[in-house]
This record gives C-alpha cells, sequence and structure tokens, in this order.
C-alpha cells in the first residue's frame, strides 16, 4: 500500500468543479498551504467550502476567494477576512455560519457515521431557526446534522505511505475530523517517515481515513498574530 | 471621573477585576480582548488552567522574541507558549470539554449585555459579520460566564440594556457584568449593583447604564490592587 503522491499538482487534480471541500487549519495554523496553492493555480470553481475560517486576505483560502473560486462556504469565524465581510454583506457569497463546536462535532459526526446530534450552542439564537428543538432533562437543544465532503485538505506534522498521520502543538485543530469525513482526503506532510517509524501509540489519525499522502511545498509557515513578551518576565 | 482613563488604562483595570473572580484549580476559557489581559492578574499561589478552543489546555504566556512558533496560537490567533501540563487536541475533543460543562469559567467580550442575561457579541446587521466563532458554545454550557467590557460604547451609547437589539449569541447566560466602572449581576429581578469603581458614584453608572440597577446592598468600592 503506497498512498503517496508524488507532486502536489497530481494530487489535486480530479477535483472537478462544484466540489464540496473540507480544508483544515485555525486560521493560518495547520492549514494545507500547498494544497490550496495547487487548487488555486488549477482553478477550479463553483467549490463549496467548509473550513472555520477562509483564510487571511492574500493568503491561504483567501486566494481561493479572490480567484473567485469559491461558490458557497459553511465556517464559524471570518473576521480576519475583509473580502468575505464585504462579499456576504453584498450577498456575493452563500455563506452560512455556526457555532464552532457545532462545525467540529458536525465534522466529527459525518466521519463516524452519525446522522445528527443534539447541541445546546445557539438556543434562541438565528443559528436554531427552522431546525427541530428538543428539550432533555429542562434544557433545550438543537438537532445539528452531521457534514461530509467529496474532499478534503488537511496538513500534518508527520506522516507515512499509508496515510498514519500525527500532528503538530495547535496545529491539529479541525485536521482529524476533516480526514474521516471525506470522501478523498488528501494530507498534506511537512515530512514522509518511513513505515513504522511513528509511535502507533501516538498516531492523531489512522491511515484508513487517508487516501493521499503529499510533502508540503511551503517551508516557511506564517504568523498571523506575532505577540512577543518583554524579555525578563 | 472614570471618563479620565485611558481606553489603555479602563482595560487594564476591567482586567484586574476579572481576575479576583479566579479560585485555585480552575479551568478558564478566555475571548479575545480585554479577556486575553486577564492571565497578567492571577493573584499570586493561584493556580489556573487556560483552554483556548483551537485544541490547548495550559496556556502560557506570549513567547519571547525568537521563540515564537506558528503552529502554537490561541484561539485570537496569538502567538502563545506551552506550560508544564499543557495538553494539545483536536476541535472536536476542545469543544466536548466546554459543552460537556468541565470549563469553570468562561470570560467574554460584549457588544450588548440585557437584564435577562442575553448576551450579543457577535454581528451587527448590514455593518459587520464577523461569525460567533466559539463564543456560542462557551455561553451554553460553561459553568459561569463574565462579560469583561467597556460600560458604555465609544461613543457612549448604553451597552447594558433592558433588552438586546442585536443578534443574541445566548439567552439567559450572563452571571456578571464586569467594567471600568462597576460590577454587575444578573439576577432574576434585573441588574444588581455590587461595587463600584472608586472615581464614580452610583448615580454616574446609572446614567451610563440603560437598564434599572437595583442596589439590594451596600455598594462596595471595586477591589483593583
Amino acid at each position: 500500500m503506497n498512498k503517496v503522491v508524488t507532486s502536489i499538482e497530481a494530487a489535486v487534480a480530479d477535483i472537478p468543479d462544484g466540489a464540496s471541500l473540507m480544508v483544515g487549519g485555525f486560521g493560518l495554523c495547520g492549514a494545507p498551504d500547498s494544497l490550496i496553492a495547487a487548487l488555486v493555480r488549477k482553478g477550479t470553481r463553483g467549490l463549496r467550502t467548509i473550513a472555520n475560517n477562509v483564510g487571511v486576505d492574500g493568503y491561504g483560502m483567501g486566494l481561493m476567494l479572490e480567484a473567485g473560486m469559491i461558490a458557497s462556504h459553511i465556517g464559524s469565524y471570518v473576521g480576519e477576512n475583509l473580502l468575505l465581510e464585504q462579499m456576504m454583506l453584498e450577498s456575493k457569497i452563500g455563506l452560512k455560519l455556526i457555532p464552532q463546536g457545532t462545525l467540529a462535532e458536525s465534522i466529527r459526526a459525518g466521519g463516524a457515521g452519525i446522522p445528527a446530534y443534539f447541541t445546546p450552542a445557539g438556543i434562541g439564537t438565528v443559528v436554531a431557526e427552522g431546525k427541530e428543538v428538543r428539550e432533555f432533562n429542562g434544557r433545550q437543544y438543537i438537532l445539528e446534522e452531521a457534514l461530509t465532503a467529496d474532499f478534503a485538505f488537511v496538513k500534518a506534522w508527520k506522516g507515512d505511505r499509508h496515510g498514519n498521520l500525527v500532528y503538530r502543538k495547535t496545529a491539529q485543530n479541525f485536521n482529524p475530523m476533516m480526514a474521516a469525513a471525506a470522501k478523498i482526503t488528501i494530507a498534506e506532510v511537512e515530512e514522509l517517515v518511513e513505515l513504522g517509524a511513528l509511535e502507533p501509540e501516538r498516531i492523531d489519525t489512522p491511515g484508513i481515513y487517508v487516501e493521499r499522502v503529499v510533502v508540503s511545498e511551503h517551508k516557511e509557515k506564517r504568523i498571523e498574530r506575532l505577540k512577543l513578551r518583554k524579555e525578563g518576565r | 471621573m472614570s471618563a479620565a482613563l485611558t481606553d489603555a488604562q479602563k482595560r487594564e483595570r476591567i482586567a484586574r477585576r476579572v481576575a479576583k473572580e479566579l479560585q485555585d484549580g480552575y479551568y478558564v476559557n478566555l475571548g479575545i480582548g480585554i479577556p486575553t489581559m486577564v492571565p497578567n492578574f492571577v493573584p499570586a499561589g493561584l493556580e489556573v488552567i487556560i483552554q483556548s478552543e483551537n485544541g490547548m489546555l495550559g496556556v502560557g504566556p506570549y513567547p519571547k522574541e525568537g521563540e515564537e512558533d506558528p503552529d502554537l496560537i490561541n484561539a485570537g490567533k496569538e502567538t502563545v507558549t506551552e506550560i508544564q501540563g499543557t495538553s494539545y487536541f483536536s476541535s472536536a475533543e476542545s469543544f466536548a470539554m466546554i459543552r460537556g460543562g468541565h470549563i469553570d469559567l468562561s470570560v467574554l467580550g460584549a457588544m450588548e449585555v440585557d437584564e435577562s442575561g442575553d448576551l450579543a457579541n457577535w454581528m451587527v446587521p448590514g455593518k459587520m459579520v464577523k461569525g460567533m466563532g466559539g463564543a456560542m458554545d462557551l455561553v451554553a454550557s460553561a459553568r459561569r460566564v463574565i462579560i469583561a467590557m467597556e460600560h458604555t460604547t465609544k461613543k457612549g451609547a448604553h451597552k447594558i440594556l433592558p433588552k438586546c437589539t442585536l443578534p443574541i449569541t445566548g439567552l439567559k447566560v450572563v452571571d456578571t457584568i464586569i467594567t471600568e466602572m462597576a460590577v454587575i449581576r444578573v439576577t432574576p429581578r434585573g441588574f444588581v449593583l455590587l461595587e463600584i469603581a472608586p472615581d464614580t458614584t452610583a448615580e454616574e453608572v446609572q446614567k451610563a447604564t440603560g437598564a434599572k440597577l437595583h442596589l439590594e446592598q451596600p455598594v462596595r468600592t471595586m477591589a483593583l490592587d
């Protein structure tokens, strides 16, 4: 079994116009920069994306937005993307904002074969509009449906040819659930390691969830908000 | 007069007062803005663990120059550091912690709070759409929600109201409001004024508030050391 694809271009070659696509990352942290860049070069259009954010203006998924590739988006926070905020206020994009925990759990449920679940997040808000609300133990909960996708782009620290993945620090975020929730998951890894090199007890995403592994072309990672403390504290 | 304070001084005062609500062993989630400043004022001897909803328990201070790591950020996307005992996990695990009621205290900013404890902090129709992020999950499930915010808008408009006018983040979720002027508790009878800052009066606080403040006992002076 060898899921390694030798070029980023080849890894995204079969993604058709109109596909649904999950993209890992929390802001720019743990985002699959090389896969996004390859898709922008390919120019796929009409995409229905699912991701917590939409990159920032001029970087990451922000480039897909600028290129007019995204028809609709499901996410929880777009505060770093003036272009998207503007497009939404002008109704130029179908944008659905949902609570971050609901986004995470809907994707988890999608990968785990659970079609819907109840959550208290959003009771009494626009999020609950049109959805079933049921009471359990005196509290109200909203019925939320699972999310799945045709493709997922995930970013990992290390991966092997079976698709086993390990994430680094807070770069994990939405990546493991998305890997499980898409029909075709493409993992961009910083380091491709020999089979057996990853500690079996410490694998974050078992290879069964991953269809393709490709080595990242981005050697430098961007920091969205650099905050430093004074020396001596 | 509170009006004499700079914005930075107001924010620091609010963060200092919020820090006094912390207890040893608390697991706390801090929203973006003023809440992020709270760890600077944790009383000595208290061990408080900060949860960040992007997948981290045990958030440390900002890094020193040269120690910043793009893979290590808080929910405000700022670079942070680990402490001894830090753990990392997925967003699904992170919100399982939150939804499961394991967070002792959630501190958030607000645009509006009303006397039912309803909160609005994620959207201004036609003007600003940032998204709710994790706020709806946090307020629905944290054991206690404190709002840390400036008492009025920059233009002096009321933010503490009889009824929220902006899209709601959560219903009946706010326990306490801490501003540069006052500490206000949300009760079944409405807002109760608990403390006022040393440089203001109960009358001034009421004037800066859009809803009735009930005075149930002698109002204390806000502790700000």
